[in-house]
């Protein structure tokens, strides 16, 4: 991860409100993005899917991907590519502080 | 020979054509694959599939780590913009360059649109990627009529197609008759009622003259040569391809209806190849999947320097994929000297030509037993001493008599040899694995039967393994519920760990989640992360993101009480859609998930797990009670035996009925449990269907009492629960064991008391009303977004009883 100037993190939520693999979305200037609480650490994308803007937070999360609940296309959480195809989601740096979470914009 | 000196090769184009090239070819040169579309390679042989609801990444030919793990450098979305042979230089649209010591063009074809007047109308379309099913499945919607123009193949599927859709269509053919190219007249003269059969309007020897258009540019009819004319507001135009040709003709080469090659497959260039709809050979563009795979595998020769380059040709074959028409054709339809069968009643025909005493073309219509093995005859121009006898004894011949080089599968050209040893060599198990592994059957997949039986042969009639719950694992369903008993899981997490199921691709969590609840009698530990999103929120996702509300109203019947707190529900929410479903209740639709937990609040009514793999309704009809025919209580039944299950999740979703006669108004036949009242007591039919599938139920018993009924249908329902795969209906577990295994189960009174027992432990420990969770929630942010709170309930209103 890059070193950001201080300042550049903004405040999205409370960590405890997103339980274990799973998502919660927050809206960012630039769109929703989905945060991701994963077993060792934290994920967040763009909400919606490039395929018909299914709610990505709402997805099963699995070996460091989520699959989109309305037709199952699949991302890499990490790299914001689509497994088996040619779709890219943006990506974002996440972070935990003090029980917070805070988003890189 | 090392990496650094292997060839490098360049293949344009990612259709069924490049993608087999690749596929001849990986591991034996560097590969790059330049894709015009902004897909991986997918299967177009099965396009269709995306008119009634598949997605593209279901017809994806190989996923992405396929092409990483053989080392091909994929580019998607480059369509080659440039090609220039002689300095070994491609270079795409956007400007990347791609160097290469050999390339293939597999460009492919576009649909050929006929220059008839008018033909650019909105509404016209052809039927030959992606973003045309598109656009066809949303003009159905409210189409009235719809014309196909061509009735060869590919015009008789959209029609089906379409059909299937709801839509009223004709097909317009230019010629007397259908099929021309591949059939005679006779054998096209009984396929055209049987395609009417399918609700399809036929009209042969209709040129068509001008599409005509409203005020709007939007097609409204078409005319024809005879001056009448066809009212239709959306047209297919399926009447040929056109090879593309561009790019090849720009870089000098030999171009004519296709792009020219010879015996090597080579172009007028010698570094340049083309393989399939592309090339033409000898005069001969093929339109068809089969001659492709054979001309890859002898470009991926020519390529490697090894063996004998030499394509001589492919015969043509082909299988028409509509449901309930069997019709595959090889080689010529008519000359030399002929053999006939043909069966008058049941339209059935069968023909084998013969030329210089060679096998030279083969019909087969509404019987296709033996089809491989008189296709593989035909393809090899077997030598046919006696015709009459090869005809008939084919329709005898079993798998095992066919010759190892015989192709079972034409859509991916897979030969019998090399599924056996597939089969052997990696000790393949089931169907699903040996179509993974072989691809032999993943195209159209009716040439899946001869693959199974192919696999009962190797496998010495022993049963197939059955499909996996997580086949990232290889593990089944008996395994891993083994694994729960033997370790005492609680929850997904512990299976994870014991045995590594769900770790990977996570895809099967909801399977296993069930799977750890019904062996644990609902005594788990429930972990949300592991459920579809409807069951973290107990409603159904929509397109949009939205959720939909379906309340529970037992066996149909409902109140003024309760439809007044509908109707004030609706209201207060602004609920943009209230509808009586087709399972005979009421459904809010375009709830967002933070109104969820005061909407339940405020209607007072339990979940009716719309959402779930669960019990979902009892449809009645009104019975004793008030119908002059009525002969049992059905609305009493239906409502008892609805709040028996409601509240249990199953393998899949389970829809009940119970008719108060034979006339059968609750549609109980063809439910997954259905209870019809018969003179002296019920009948209790499994296993039936009337969605996607329709089948009649079977009949499991006659039984003498309401209860008797009851107890049946419990007694079934738990057999359903512990036996079945995850994702499977009623319809299809009954219809794979067979009625007599489950009567073997459920009428047995021992094994019927037990089932019984462990109904009963599952259902006391579950709460037959998740909306509950509304008042304690799992987490914190079950019902809204990390900006967002849930909306506050509402007290609870007046006569709400849950
Ligand atoms: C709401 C309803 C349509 C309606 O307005 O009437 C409906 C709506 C859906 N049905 Fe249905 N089905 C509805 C009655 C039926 C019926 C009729 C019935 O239940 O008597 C059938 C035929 C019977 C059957 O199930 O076989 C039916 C056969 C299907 C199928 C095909 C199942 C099959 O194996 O053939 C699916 C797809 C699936 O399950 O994979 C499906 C799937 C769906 C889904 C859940 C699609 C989805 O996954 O999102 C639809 C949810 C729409 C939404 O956004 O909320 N629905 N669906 C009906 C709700 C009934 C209820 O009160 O619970
Ligand atoms: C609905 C439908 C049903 C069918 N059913 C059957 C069937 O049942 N049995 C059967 O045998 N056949 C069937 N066919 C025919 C079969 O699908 C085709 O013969 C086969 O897909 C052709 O493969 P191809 O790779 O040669 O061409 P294509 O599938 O056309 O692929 C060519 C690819 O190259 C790309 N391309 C073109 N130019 C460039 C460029 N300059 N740079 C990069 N990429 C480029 C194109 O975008 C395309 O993706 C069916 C066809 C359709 C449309
Ligand atoms: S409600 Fe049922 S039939 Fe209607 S579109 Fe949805 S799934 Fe299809
Ligand atoms: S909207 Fe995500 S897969 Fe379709």
């Amino acid at each position: 991860m890059t070193a950001l100037a201080e300042g550049t993190w903004v405040d999205v939520g409370a960590a405890r409100d997103v339980p274990l693999m799973e998502g919660r979305s927050v809206r960012l200037a630039g769109g929703r993005v989905a945060i991701f609480r994963l077993p060792d650490g934290w994920a967040a994308v763009e909400h919606a899917c490039p395929h018909k803007g299914g709610p990505l937070s709402d997805g099963i999360v699995g070996d460091r991907c989520v699959t989109c609940p309305l037709h199952n296309w699949r991302f890499d959480l990490d790299t914001g590519e689509q497994i088996g195809g040619g779709a890219q989601l943006r990506t974002f740096q996440v972070r935990e502080r003090e029980g917070r979470l805070e988003l890189a914009t | 020979m090392s990496r650094d000196e292997r060839l490098e090769v360049l293949v344009i184009g990612g259709g069924i054509a490049g993608q087999s090239v690749c596929e001849e070819l990986a591991g034996t040169a560097t590969i790059a694959l330049a894709c015009a579309e902004p897909h991986l390679p997918y299967d177009r042989v099965n396009l269709g599939k995306l008119l009634t609801g598949a997605t593209l990444g279901e017809l994806q030919l190989r996923p992405g780590s396929w092409y990483a793990d053989h080392d091909i450098d994929v580019h998607v979305d480059a369509p080659i913009a440039a090609l220039d042979p002689a300095a070994g230089v491609a270079t795409t649209a956007a400007g990347l360059e791609l160097s290469f010591d050999r390339a293939v063009l597999c460009t492919g074809s576009d649909a050929l649109v006929p220059p008839i007047a008018g033909i650019d109308a909105m509404g016209v379309e052809v039927f030959r990627g992606p973003a045309d099913c598109e656009r066809i499945a949303s003009a159905a919607t409210g189409c009235t009529h719809a014309a196909v123009i061509g009735g060869g193949l590919l015009g008789l599927e959209a029609a089906y197609a379409l059909a299937t859709l709801g839509v009223a269509v004709s097909v317009v053919h230019l010629m007397d008759r259908l099929m021309e190219r591949q059939l005679d007249a006779p054998a096209a003269e009984l396929l055209a009622p049987a395609i009417a059969q399918l609700g399809v309007d036929v009209r042969l020897a209709h040129a068509t003259e001008e599409v005509l258009h409203d005020a709007g540019g939007h097609v409204r009819a078409l005319r024809f040569a005879d001056g009448t004319q066809l009212d239709c507001d959306l047209v297919v135009v399926a009447v040929g391809i056109r090879p593309q040709v561009a790019l090849a003709r720009e870089a000098g080469l030999e171009v004519n209806r296709g792009i020219v090659v010879d015996d090597a497959l080579t172009t007028s260039h010698p570094r340049v190849l083309a393989v399939g709809e592309c090339a033409e050979h000898r005069g001969v563009v093929h339109g068809i999947v089969a001659p492709i795979h054979d001309q890859a595998a002898i470009a991926a020769r020519v390529l490697r320097g090894d063996g004998d380059g030499v394509y001589t040709g492919s015969v043509p074959t082909a299988k028409l994929k509509v449901m309930g028409i069997d019709l595959v054709t090889a080689g010529d339809a008519e000359g030399g000297h002929a053999v006939v069968v043909r069966d008058e009643p049941s339209g059935a025909y069968r023909k084998l030509v013969v030329r210089d005493g060679r096998a030279a073309g083969a019909v087969l219509l509404g019987d296709i037993r033996g089809a491989e093995l008189l296709l593989d005859a035909v393809r090899t121009a077997a030598p046919v001493d006696d015709a009459l006898d090869l005809l008939s004894s084919a329709s005898e011949a079993t798998a095992a008599e066919l010759p190892d080089a015989a192709q079972v599968c034409n859509c991916n050209g897979v030969c019998k040899g090399e599924i056996v040893d597939a089969i052997r060599e990696q000790q393949l198990g089931s169907t699903q694995e040996v179509v993974a592994v072989t691809r032999a059957g993943a195209g159209c997949g009716s040439c899946r039967p001869v693959v199974s039986e192919l696999l009962a042969i190797e496998r010495g009639g022993a049963a197939e393994e059955a499909t996996y719950l997580c086949p990232c694992r290889k593990q089944t369903r008996e395994q891993l519920a083994a694994c729960v008993r033997e370790h005492d899981l609680e929850s997904v997490s512990d299976l994870s760990a014991a045995c590594g199921a769900g770790r990977d691709c996570g895809a099967c969590k909801p399977g296993l989640a069930y799977l750890v609840s019904e062996v644990r009698g609902n005594r788990h530990r429930e972990e949300r992360h592991a459920r579809f999103i409807n069951d973290r929120v107990h409603a159904n996702i929509q397109n949009d993101g939205s959720f939909s509300v379906v309340p529970r109203m037992r066996g149909g019947v409902t109140s003024a009480d309760e439809l007044r707190r509908i109707a004030d529900v609706v209201d207060r929410y602004e609920i943009p859609m209230v509808k009586v479903t087709g399972g005979q209740r009421i459904d809010l639709l375009g709830v967002r998930k933070e109104q969820l937990p005061a909407i339940w609040e405020e209607l007072g009514m339990p979940s009716g797990h719309a959402y779930a793999k669960a019990v979902r309704t009892v449809k009645t009809c009104v019975g004793t009670d008030f119908c002059r025919f009525g002969l049992g209580d059905s609305i009493r039944l239906g409502i008892d035996l609805e709040t028996a299950m409601e509240g249990l999740y199953t393998p899949h979703k389970v829809k009940s009925a119970v008719s108060g006669c034979p006339r059968n108004c609750a549609e109980a036949y063809v439910k997954d449990i259905g209870l019809v009242a018969v003179e002296g007591g019920w009948e209790v039919y499994v296993g039936g269907a009337a969605g996607g599938t329709v089948r009649k139920g079977d009949l499991l018993a006659k039984v003498d009492t309401p209860d008797d009924a009851k107890r049946l249908a419990l007694v079934f329902l738990q057999h359903y629960r512990e036996h079945a795969e995850y994702h499977e209906r009623s319809y299809g577990y009954v219809e794979r064991v067979g009625i007599d295994a489950i009567r073997a189960s459920v009428l047995d009174p021992e094994n019927a008391a037990a089932l019984l027992e462990r109904y009963r432990i599952a259902r006391a420990a579950t709460d037959p009303d998740p909306w509950r969770e509304r008042h304690d929630p799992v987490s914190p942010k079950q019902f809204a977004e990390l900006d967002s709170e849930p909306e506050p309930l509402v007290g609870p209103p007046a006569g709400a009883a849950t």
